[in-house]
């Protein structure tokens, strides 16, 4: 569990984050959804430490991480797993280089036991005989998955996602979403997301949180944002007119007034 | 920025890179990694100026020394000393700052820009020591051993200069290399290695921690860090010189 409380940054005389507030659970994906500039990035590099928050407080699993001394945070970090917007794969290691990275690090594990980890994540993340390939030589699908596979190889408590779906067809943002879900319930860990992708909010936001001008504007679940009257939540969740109509389409079959997987075929007679 | 605070910063990061390796074993193969992407990579350049630069040196000197009065041998000797003074140590560390330089510039300013030391960042891994210490430290060990293997080579390139073009026979050049030399000027040259190497792979390495931006910035970085570690290089040479060759009359 993750808790921060009045969490304050400004950069200069632009105020970023403004007494941002909010408790993240185990095994639920929690998101941080809101506008470009909102300050949702800045949030998340405050919780992983990358960078100082003015104010405010910011506690893991109940111990604050600002009383924390350079060897407990070391040690929580070693806990935490990231997955980057660009996968941040080290470029010059290959694939089992990239998961294994963590293991030769901090473990004292032999090297076939280090391998057997490495294909273990490998196939979680639904990948096979990519081993000996560079990052450079992967999709972008490829490059999250094992972006994936390196931020759990050390069985994390904690695990932070950057826009996972940024330049990912819907396809295959929906099989990174539906990953990360299935990892977050399988090893009960904390899962923050950072998301622009509607769908994403959708499908996988158990705990939600929009963010605007650096506020926390909104809080809830993916079940409660399509009834919310928040005006600015809902101008940012459902900007075009189609995602407007799927919102009332979905409000109508949670009140039982449609059936959405109805056959349409009888309708287009 | 100004001059004072980049410096404040170059020096909290050379502060920063001293911390407990959180594996050895890592360190020391990221270490010999750096040794021989900065020592072997640099080699092939390094034998070419070298061989040129003494090559060189001993034409232009024969064409200088029109006296009959000056025997030949002198030829050698001053071969010999601008070489190990100045040839070795300051002119083939100006190339390495181009070459080593801009390479480790670029390599962390891409890793910083492809957000993989925010990666190491939070897998705890001090970064400043993991990337940047095992590259100055590379740089110390292997630099020095350039710069002595130039100034054995440049020797050797003016000699064969000099036997082919016949200004000089091998008996005299070789007499001439053993005439009046100073071991002192060995120690120069070192003391001047091992402080160039530091400029070299230190200038670079925080101009690549540092650089925000995008692929722009990273050029601009890596031409930054040359252009300073050049000026830095000039700079030293001269301070070094003024130190510790005395060269007031006596």
């Amino acid at each position: 569990m993750i808790e921060f409380t009045d969490i304050h940054k400004s950069f200069g005389e632009k105020i970023v984050l403004d007494g941002v507030s909010a408790r993240m659970e185990a095994g639920k994906c929690n998101l941080i959804i809101g506008t470009s500039g909102s300050g949702k990035t800045v949030l998340m590099k405050c919780l992983v430490g990358l960078i100082e928050p003015d104010s405010g407080q910011i506690s893991y699993g109940g111990v604050s991480f600002g009383q924390m001394d350079t060897d407990s945070r070391k040690e929580l970090r070693q806990q935490i797993g990231m997955l980057f917007q660009g996968s941040a794969l080290f470029d010059s290691m290959t694939v089992e280089q990239n998961i294994m990275f963590p293991l030769d690090m901090f473990t004292r594990k032999t090297y076939q036991e280090k391998l057997v980890r490495v294909n273990e994540v490998l196939n979680r993340v639904d990948l096979q005989g990519v081993n000996q390939k560079f990052p450079a030589e992967l999709s972008g699908g490829m490059k999250k998955r094992v972006g994936i596979a390196r931020a759990i190889v050390l069985n994390p408590k904690y695990l932070f996602c950057d826009e996972p779906n940024s330049g990912l067809d819907p396809q295959t943002s929906m099989l990174i979403d539906k990953l990360i879900q299935e990892i977050t319930i399988e090893y009960n860990i904390t899962t923050i997301v950072n998301t622009h992708d509607m769908n994403s909010v959708m499908e996988t936001g158990d705990h939600i949180i929009y963010m605007y001008q650096g506020k926390k504007e909104w809080e809830g679940s993916n079940k409660e944002i399509i009834f919310s009257k928040n005006d600015l939540l809902n101008r940012f969740i459902f900007a075009s007119e189609f995602l407007r109509d799927a919102k009332d389409m979905r409000m109508l079959e949670m009140k039982g007034k449609i059936d959405n997987n109805r056959n349409t075929d009888e309708l287009l007679k | 920025m100004t001059i004072f605070t980049e410096f404040g910063r170059y020096l909290l990061m050379i502060r920063g890179m001293f911390s407990k390796p959180e594996n050895a074993r890592m360190y020391w193969k990221e270490f010999m990694h750096q040794c021989s992407e900065i020592g072997i990579g640099s080699l092939g350049i390094v034998a070419i100026i070298s061989v040129f630069m003494g090559a060189v040196s001993t034409l232009q000197t024969a064409y200088q020394l029109v006296s009959p009065f000056i025997p030949k041998s002198t030829i050698a000797q001053i071969v010999r000393d601008t070489v190990i003074l100045e040839f070795a140590p300051t002119l083939v560390c100006i190339v390495l700052a181009g070459v080593v330089g801009s390479k480790i510039a670029s390599e962390l300013g891409n890793m910083r820009v492809s957000e993989q030391i925010d990666a190491l960042e939070i897998m705890g891994i001090n970064t400043k020591t993991y990337l940047v210490l095992p590259k100055i430290a590379a740089a110390m060990l292997v630099i020095p051993m350039l710069v002595v293997i130039a100034g054995v080579l440049g020797i050797w390139g003016g000699r064969f200069a000099g036997i082919m073009s016949g200004i000089v026979s091998p008996s005299i050049y070789d007499k001439g290399l053993l005439q009046f030399f100073k071991p002192y000027n060995v120690f120069f040259a070192l003391v001047k290695a091992y402080t160039f190497a530091f400029i070299i792979s230190s200038i670079p390495a925080f101009y690549g921690y540092y650089v925000k931006g995008g692929a722009l910035e990273i050029g601009r970085a890596s031409t930054k860090s040359v252009v300073v570690s050049c000026v830095a290089i000039l700079f030293a040479d001269y301070v070094l010189a003024q130190l510790l060759l005395d060269a007031t009359p006596s």
